[in-house]
């Protein structure tokens, strides 16, 4: 009778599994420090074994510029595109017989249409002295007798005038003038760019999985060489009660900190290359748009890069510890 | 303390390792397992660390069944027996110092009291001031001495050595035997198992001995 609320078979065994101590706050001090066990015996392994974990951190720290500095590029692109959409400017160039008096005649009547907002003249001499300043060419120009350059009229369409067919409609009419030699829509190029942009955001987005798979596996596999040497170590842990969690934890801080550290060192890579890029970028932007600044890594961005190489640096570590550290027993 | 009860054990692929072992151990008492090479001395251990599990019979720890605890109890049952080895099992590439506080960092003990334990666990084995030095640096008997010290740092009831004297000289042996029996003297319940029959019946303790798996003296 004196085992009555014994049930054979459905006692559970009394043995704790609870970190040691009895009280809460023994029991958050023994939480605390495991973590920071963990934390600095990682970040020792990492500073003890230099050498390999710079290489490792190089490799992934230039995977990691690579997506990230083509992402930054596209943004900057596509910067630069948004800029131009806005603009639904038709280009007139003029026959080359049209003197400057007639052209300027030909702008007024322009300008009576209510649906222009803006119409500018472009004379042969401005066209020439920017073409010297943009092109390159400037010397070979100043050897020719006669400036071959039309004169340009800018017209632009009021902001509301955004449907595409009116567009249209009034660019044939603009074609039809007899002043007229050729008329261009500068929303064309500025489309065929924006399928440009899609195609490498898309090439970006690919680029990036890619890179960040390699990051995993490269991770995975420090972490695999890691653990195959410290093999002992975590034999002999397991003997004297270590918890699956204890032999995992500082295997997952050293993924966390190979990740985290190569994300740092892209960030460094990145804003270095966009450094030395901004100037040209910016002279090229400054054709078309003051407006234009260079986008460097914002916060968003580089938390965001920090935080994803970080946890592909603990995914990749779970991942070989998941497989691996199973088959590891005492003996 | 320590109970086996019918307990019988068998390595896929191999014949029966253990065959009916039944003995007990109090808390508090110290016993030799003794046995030719092969009788199942070591695989007797490991069933006490649960590094194996019984295939019939029942392994009593406290009053409680090694063979019901669940994988994630086990770390626990090894925190109450203190392991010792033959070949010491201490890691090579850490001092003395981190050696020993091994366990007391598994359970998650903070900085201070860390240092505290150890240093008064090698203070017990003799080893007061050598907290710095490497395990190669050391003796066979000085390296045991740090195996005892890992081993009683966390104050577990049970001691289990396999062959703690199998690598050093007589002399030695009797000394680190000696330690033991001081640990015994403190309450601790202590099981050795060791093949040395001349050092073993010099001592005044209770044998147990295997043969063929089989337990013929207790
Ligand atoms: N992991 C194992 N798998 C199969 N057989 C084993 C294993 N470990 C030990 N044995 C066998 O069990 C028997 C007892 O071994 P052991 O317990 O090591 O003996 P002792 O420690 O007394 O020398 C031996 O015959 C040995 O070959
Ligand atoms: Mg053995």
């Amino acid at each position: 009778m004196k085992q009555v609320n014994k049930k054979p078979g459905k006692q559970e065994p009394r043995w704790q599994t609870k970190i040691s101590g009895g009280n809460f706050v023994d029991k958050f001090h023994a939480y605390r420090n495991l973590h920071a066990h963990a934390l600095f015996s990682s970040l020792g392994r990492l500073v003890a074994s230099r050498f390999s974990s710079a290489m490792t951190i190089t490799v992934l720290a230039i995977a990691i510029s690579l997506a990230s500095g083509f992402y930054i590029l596209v943004a900057n692109l596509q910067q630069l595109a948004g800029n131009l959409e806005a603009s639904n400017q038709i280009s007139l160039f003029l026959k080359d017989e049209i003197s400057e008096a007639r052209a300027n005649k030909f702008a007024n009547t322009i300008r009576q249409n209510p649906d222009i907002q803006d119409v500018k003249v472009i004379t042969k001499e401005q066209a020439l002295a920017e073409f010297q300043t943009y092109s390159g060419f400037g010397d070979a120009v100043k050897a020719l007798e006669k400036n071959p350059l039309p004169v340009v009229i800018q017209v632009l369409p009021k902001n509301s005038l955004k449907n595409e067919l009116v567009l249209e409609t009034l660019l044939d009419d603009f074609k039809r003038s007899t002043e007229v030699d050729f008329a261009q829509m500068d929303m064309q190029w500025v489309k065929r760019l924006q399928s440009i942009m899609d195609v490498a955001r898309c090439g970006v987005t690919i680029l990036s999985l890619l890179l960040g798979a390699g990051v995993l596996f490269i991770t995975a596999n420090t972490i695999r060489l890691e653990l195959h040497n410290r093999r002992d170590e975590v034999v002999i842990a397991k003997l004297v009660g270590a918890t699956n969690s204890f032999i995992h934890r500082p295997f997952l801080y050293g993924g966390f900190w190979i990740g985290f550290f190569s994300g740092v060192a892209a960030w460094f890579i990145v804003t270095t290359i966009m450094l030395i890029l901004k100037q040209p970028i910016e002279r090229l932007s400054g054709l078309y748009d003051d407006g234009f600044h260079v986008l460097f890594l914002g916060f968003t961005e580089t938390l965001a890069l920090l935080v994803i190489s970080s946890v592909l640096g603990v995914v990749g570590s779970w991942i070989v510890l998941h497989f691996q550290l199973r088959q590891l027993k005492p003996e | 303390m320590l109970k086996f009860d019918n307990v019988s054990m068998r390595y896929p692929g191999a014949g029966d390792v253990l065959r009916n072992v039944s003995f007990h151990l109090e808390r508090g008492e110290m016993a030799f397992l003794t046995g030719h090479s092969g009788a199942g001395k070591s695989t007797l251990l490991k069933l006490i660390a649960v590094i194996e599990r019984c295939t019939r019979g029942r392994v009593l720890l406290d009053g409680e069944n090694l063979n019901q605890a669940k994988d994630r109890q086990v770390p626990y049952i090894r925190r109450k027996v203190g392991l010792i080895f033959q070949d010491y099992k201490l890691l090579q590439d850490r001092t003395v110092f981190d050696n020993v506080a091994l366990p007391l960092v598994i359970a998650g003990y903070g900085h201070h009291e860390v240092s505290r334990r150890v240093r008064a666990s090698l203070d017990k084995v003799g080893l007061l001031g050598k907290e710095k030095k490497y395990p190669l640096v050391l003796s066979g008997g000085e390296q045991q001495r740090v195996g005892i010290a890992r081993a009683v740092v966390n104050k577990p009831p049970l001691i289990v050595a396999d062959e703690p004297t199998g690598n050093l000289d007589p002399e030695l042996s009797a000394e680190i035997m000696h330690l033991f029996e001081q640990f015994q003297q403190v309450g601790v319940t202590i099981l050795i198992a060791s093949h040395d029959i001349s050092l073993i019946a010099q001592m005044n303790h209770r044998i147990l001995k295997l043969d063929h798996g089989q337990l013929v003296a207790s």
